[in-house]
């Protein structure tokens, strides 16, 4: 990519699409590991759960709920640019998927 | 030549299976977001979460369905990923993916069947 895109919208865009895809598909495993504990019981569950509560594991759930909204805001962003005539909107979709990812995550840190 | 149509065909078949799975993951998300949003409010407990979750066969059906469309996408993602940062491409990029496809589609159906069956 030109260097001279990278200042554009479309560039960071794109960057925080992918950036929040890898982080997602390394989380995926843990994400699965930690449900699976339930079929050792409900005590072994809770007792994860109970581990989950530290500040830093708090920010980090906080963190990877951010990165889905992000990333699924980026997909319906490059979904349009593909699949319906909006080019010369795509400056203003960005904004839009930065928004809405921005808004997800505030309601998930009330929420917690 | 017919190597050359075989590996175009290859990749129109993984850009459809990447969005295709995008729009089900898209609706997918959207309602994990907000049933995580709602369900964390005033704090998780085991016993409150698997009261809640066990037994629902809509649920299960759907946390499936949200597991195998995961297991196409992301290394579908990923596959581009390798290539474009780190020049991986070739038959064992593509065998390492098929094992990240199953890794993820086999614990997420464990997980799935933990919380929901």
């Amino acid at each position: 990519m030109d260097w001279r895109a990278r200042n554009q919208a479309g560039y960071w865009a794109f960057l925080v699409h992918r950036v929040s895809g890898i982080a997602l598909a390394l989380f995926l495993p843990l994400h699965f590991w930690a449900l699976g504990q339930a079929l050792e019981g409900e005590a072994r569950l809770e007792s994860f759960l109970r581990w989950s509560e530290q500040p830093l594991v708090k920010a980090s759930e906080w963190t990877i709920v951010l990165l889905l909204a992000a990333h699924l805001a980026g997909g319906l962003r490059v979904l349009a640019l593909e699949f319906l005539p909006w080019r010369d909107w795509h400056k203003g979709l960005a904004a839009l998927a930065a928004a809405v990812s921005i808004a997800v995550g505030l309601a998930f840190a009330l929420a917690l | 030549m017919k190597r050359d149509a075989n590996a175009a065909r290859q990749e129109t078949l993984l850009w459809i299976a990447q969005r295709a799975s995008a729009a089900v993951l898209a609706v997918c998300v959207l309602v994990h977001l907000a049933t995580l949003i709602y369900a964390v409010r005033g704090g998780l407990s085991a016993a409150e979460i698997l009261a809640r979750t066990h037994g629902s066969t809509l649920w299960l059906g759907f946390y499936s369905l949200f597991v195998l469309a995961v297991a196409v996408h992301a290394p579908i993602g990923l596959r581009t990923v390798l290539a474009e940062w780190i020049g991986w491409r070739g038959t064992w990029r593509d065998a390492f993916l098929l094992g990240f496809a199953m890794l993820i589609a086999g614990m997420g159906l464990r997980a799935v069947t933990a919380v929901f069956a």
